[in-house]
């Protein structure tokens, strides 16, 4: 195994993308990274691309030699893979990426992750979307994704006293950081008072709680970290790389306010990397649900059982704060095109760790992680970047 | 007869409207009309509910009372003119969530009101043949009638199941007969949402001939007169016309007290002579007489000579509800609601 | 949805039949043919029986869902609970006959029969297992024992075989 680095990224903006196709999106993230990593297609070995429902969402399957042919690449019959994991396609892409090249059998590889959601009507999307929770026990029955997450939520408050209020705070941060993000889905700032007043999509969560459905790609280049600065002052180095996965229903897994998932990756990734949460003050985590982001501060090590809503509500995580979580917006402000999520967390912190990100800059910092999630927390993966000295 | 009825079960839903409201929305005087009627409420099924979850509700109550195998069932017949397809039966999914497949036969009754006494007297023969060993009988029903027609002041949905056998009888069948002519009372034709029926013409010709000579006909059988049975139950469309044939028959507001249950949750079709025999047996002790008269439009009458057992007072009725809860329970609902329940409401693309 | 990939589960869907672990005696719903929770988890093949839920259980969460899943659209709001049964398995479902704000954590509930959703108006019916709350001052609910019974030993025949 070789070290591996991040050596170029790139994202489209993400939204509502009406005049712009899946495969538009698809190259220009990949083309963005490889003109980052100043990398000519001649050296490249490969894509890897994230991607979750292009099936349901454009009718199109087989995808990723469709990308690599927009890209001007078919001449090259370079191999590419499409790669799904719900929500974590966009994360799973980028541990096969990563085992590519630490293995040695690849030196350079695009790891793209891209998702058009606007194609269909909304409630067809939420349908595809419920389709990452488990079809035949849950979503039978009723469930869809933020019916499921609204089940966490009703637990958690009843667990642990986490409070309406409290879970407004995280959509009232990440619209606070999408507006400094020019890439973001939304960039206007909303108020704890209009949260706890949206329409309810399933109680105790609002509108402003669930991410929305947007289109966008993301792409990362990677190569050994050996001959990293041929390519970049900055390389980032990927110091953990760890999936892991759980229960697919809700219902059949031991804990409803637990990720067992999400902790036995991170478990992992600290391990390998021989940190500890503390030594994180940077984060891009899954918060495609209000919920969903106060589990995953638990989950991940940065809340201790239960107190991510109220260490939530007094900044702990905001920009500056103990650990800056989602400088991006996140999922919900900077969007949510499920298989693109994933690389686009990668792309964000690199940009931070790289001190590129402007207004939204976090204070300077060495470590970093990305925490991707599918369904309600079946996969979760987990990636530790560190700025190579 | 040796065959008789060894348990049963009831189930209605739990809304209710009432023919105040109903009028309110058509500009009509609604509480006179339910006064007309004798119909203070009726009931009306959640979204998610028809014949097929109805009678396995009251199945399931039927097969617990009675600690019955559900693979000992060798025949169900489920009686309605509003089973959820026009081709593909009620009965089958019935028996499936009952978990009484595969070795059984079972088929859908339709004779408007009749067919759950239809579906009796079929088991009737059958367990008494010797051909099988328990046989279910079930009417249900969740009737509409028009908007704005007299009907939707009392169109219910409710359904009760019986479980035919030879042991354990709770109530034993002296006799059963028949009275059916060619009458088009009320009908309704293939592809119809709504029924039609013939306005006046379903009183003297149709009802109130084929209850009275069915009954007579009973009575002259069995060589009982009206006093000497405890209850009488009636097909009872409204609360007035069962009233009013058991008057003319002789039989007083006592012998018709149980028997009774329209007037609070409305005509249940198929359910109604059914649900009213089932309040009886739940009020009923050991050795009482019990005389039955179904009616269906189109028409016929079936009638039964009924007696209690000494099985029926350690009969465990401890399961399911008994008919007087839903008489006495119920959500009232607003028309709105009403019309969104029971899919008078189109939704974009459907 | 297809209407085999409907049907085959319909055993599951009308009569909470699950399997039963003979190792370790875990219950699981819907039936799995490896036990999910056997610590040497191998054992566990060919020896998972059937097994019939009571339908009895109590709420452990819920949500009142506004934005509905496709075919529920005519029963907005609904109740969709996690509910924790007796014999262990925790099932999705609604929760019907309830005022969505009456329902809490703790509820006691039961399993019913209700339809789940139509394919259209021409097409098939789905139909399935709801949950309804349990009153205090009612008599037990219905189900189906002698399913139940029947389920209960098998179990135990081979546990003795």
């Amino acid at each position: 195994m070789r070290d591996v680095a991040v050596l170029g990224v790139g994202q489209t903006k993400f939204g509502e993308l009406w005049d712009r196709s899946f495969r538009e999106i698809g190259i220009e993230a990949g083309l963005q990274a490889l003109v980052d990593a100043k990398l000519s297609s001649e050296d490249l070995g490969g894509l890897f691309l994230g991607n979750m429902a292009s099936g349901a969402l454009i009718e199109q399957e087989h995808i990723a030699p469709l990308i690599l042919d927009y890209a001007g690449l078919a001449g090259r019959h370079l191999p590419a893979v499409r790669i799904e994991g719900g929500g974590a396609s966009g994360g799973l892409a980028l541990h096969q990426g990563f085992l590519a090249v630490a293995s040695g059998l690849y030196d350079y590889v695009v790891v793209g992750g891209a998702e058009k959601l606007t194609d269909v009507a909304d409630a067809t999307a939420a349908q595809i979307l419920s389709s990452t929770a488990d079809h035949e026990w849950e979503v039978v029955f009723g469930a869809t994704l933020p019916a499921l997450w609204g089940l966490v939520a009703r637990r958690h408050m009843h667990l642990h006293g986490t409070t309406r209020e409290q879970l407004a705070r995280v959509p009232v941060q990440a619209h606070e950081m999408g507006a400094k993000n020019p890439n973001a889905h939304f960039r206007n700032r909303i108020t704890v008072e209009q949260v706890l007043h949206a329409a309810p999509v399933a109680e105790p969560l609002g509108l402003f709680d669930c991410a929305p459905l947007s289109d966008g790609a993301a792409a990362v280049v990677l190569g050994p970290l050996e001959t990293a600065r041929k390519h970049t002052d900055t390389p980032v180095r990927i110091r953990a790389s760890e999936v892991a996965c759980d229960a697919m229903a809700l219902q059949h897994r031991r804990e409803t306010t637990i990720g067992e998932a999400t902790v036995a990756a991170a478990q992992a990734a600290f391990r390998r990397a021989r940190r500890d949460p503390k030594d994180v003050r940077l984060a891009e985590i899954s918060d495609g649900t209000s919920i969903g982001a106060l589990i995953a501060l638990e989950d991940l090590g940065f809340a201790e059982r239960g107190r991510a809503g109220p260490e939530f509500a007094d900044g702990a995580f905001a920009l500056g704060g103990r650990v800056t979580v989602n400088p991006s917006g996140g999922l919900k402000a900077q969007g949510c095109p499920f298989g693109a999520v994933g690389v686009a967390q990668v792309v964000e912190l690199v940009r931070q760790l790289r001190g590129e990100a402007k207004e939204r800059q976090a204070p300077a910092t060495e470590l970093a992680l990305a925490h991707d999630l599918g369904g309600t927390g079946a996969t979760a993966v987990v990636h530790l970047l560190e700025r190579a000295g | 007869m040796d065959a008789g009825i060894v348990s049963y079960g009831a189930y209605v839903p739990r809304y209710r409207i009432t023919p105040a409201e109903i009028g309110r929305v058509w500009g009509s005087d609604g509480t006179s009309v339910g006064q007309g009627l004798n119909v203070e409420r009726k009931s009306v099924p959640a979204p998610d509910e028809d014949t097929i979850t109805i009678s396995t509700e009251a199945l399931r109550t039927a097969l617990l009372r009675g600690g019955i195998d559900p693979q000992q069932i060798g025949a169900i017949y489920v009686g309605s003119e509003s089973h959820p397809y026009a081709v593909k039966p009620t009965a089958t999914v019935v028996a499936q969530a009952v978990g009484a497949t595969p070795n059984l036969t079972a088929a859908d009754f339709e004779f408007a009101c009749k067919a759950g006494t239809a579906a009796i007297q079929t088991c009737l023969g059958l367990v008494g043949a010797g051909m099988i060993r328990y046989g279910v009988a079930i009417g249900t029903d969740t009737s509409q009638g028009a908007p704005g027609d007299a009907l939707e002041y009392s169109a219910s949905a409710g359904g009760a199941a019986f479980v035919v056998g030879r042991e354990r009888v709770i109530c034993r069948v002296h006799g059963t007969r028949s009275y059916t002519t060619d009458t088009p009372d009320f009908w309704r034709r293939e592809g119809q949402k709504y029924p039609s029926h013939s306005g006046r013409f379903t009183g003297e010709p149709a009802y109130f001939r084929h209850v009275t000579e069915c009954a007579r006909g009973m009575m002259e059988i069995s060589g009982l007169e009206p006093k000497d049975y405890r209850h009488v139950v009636f097909h009872q469309p409204n609360g007035k016309f069962p009233q009013r044939v058991g008057r003319q028959l002789g039989f007083s507001e006592a012998q018709m007290r149980y028997g009774l249950v329209t007037p609070r949750i409305g005509n249940t079709y198929s359910g109604a002579a059914l649900l009213g025999l089932a309040n009886v047996l739940d009020h009923a002790g050991a050795g009482e007489r019990i005389l039955v008269v179904g009616y269906g439009s189109g028409a016929g009458s079936d009638a039964f000579d009924l007696e209690t057992t000494d099985a029926l007072p350690g009969f465990d009725r401890n399961h399911g509800r008994a008919v007087q809860w839903y008489l006495d329970h119920g959500v009232e609902i607003p028309y709105a609601v009403y019309a969104k329940f029971r899919g008078k409401i189109h939704l974009a693309g459907s | 949805m297809s209407i085999a990939r409907f049907w085959r589960e319909t055993p599951r869907r009308y009569n909470l039949g699950g399997s039963k672990c003979l190792t370790c005696g875990t219950v699981a719903f819907p039936p799995r043919v490896v036990c999910p929770t056997c610590t040497h988890h191998r054992q566990s093949i060919g020896k998972m029986a059937p097994f019939q839920l009571s339908g009895e259980g109590e709420v452990e969460s819920f949500t009142i869902v506004h934005d509905p899943a496709e075919g529920f659209e005519m029963q907005v709001p609904y109740v969709l609970a996690l509910v924790r049964t007796p014999e262990g398995p925790r099932l999705t479902g609604q929760i019907v006959d309830v005022e969505p704000e009456s329902v809490a954590i703790g509820l006691k509930v039961h399993a019913t029969f209700r339809k789940l959703r139509e394919e259209g108006k021409a097409g098939v019916i789905h139909y399935g297992y709801k949950f309804a709350p349990t009153g205090e001052d009612e008599p037990p609910p219905p189900r189906a024992p002698a399913v139940a019974a029947r389920a209960e030993g098998a179990v135990r025949d081979r546990a003795e075989a």
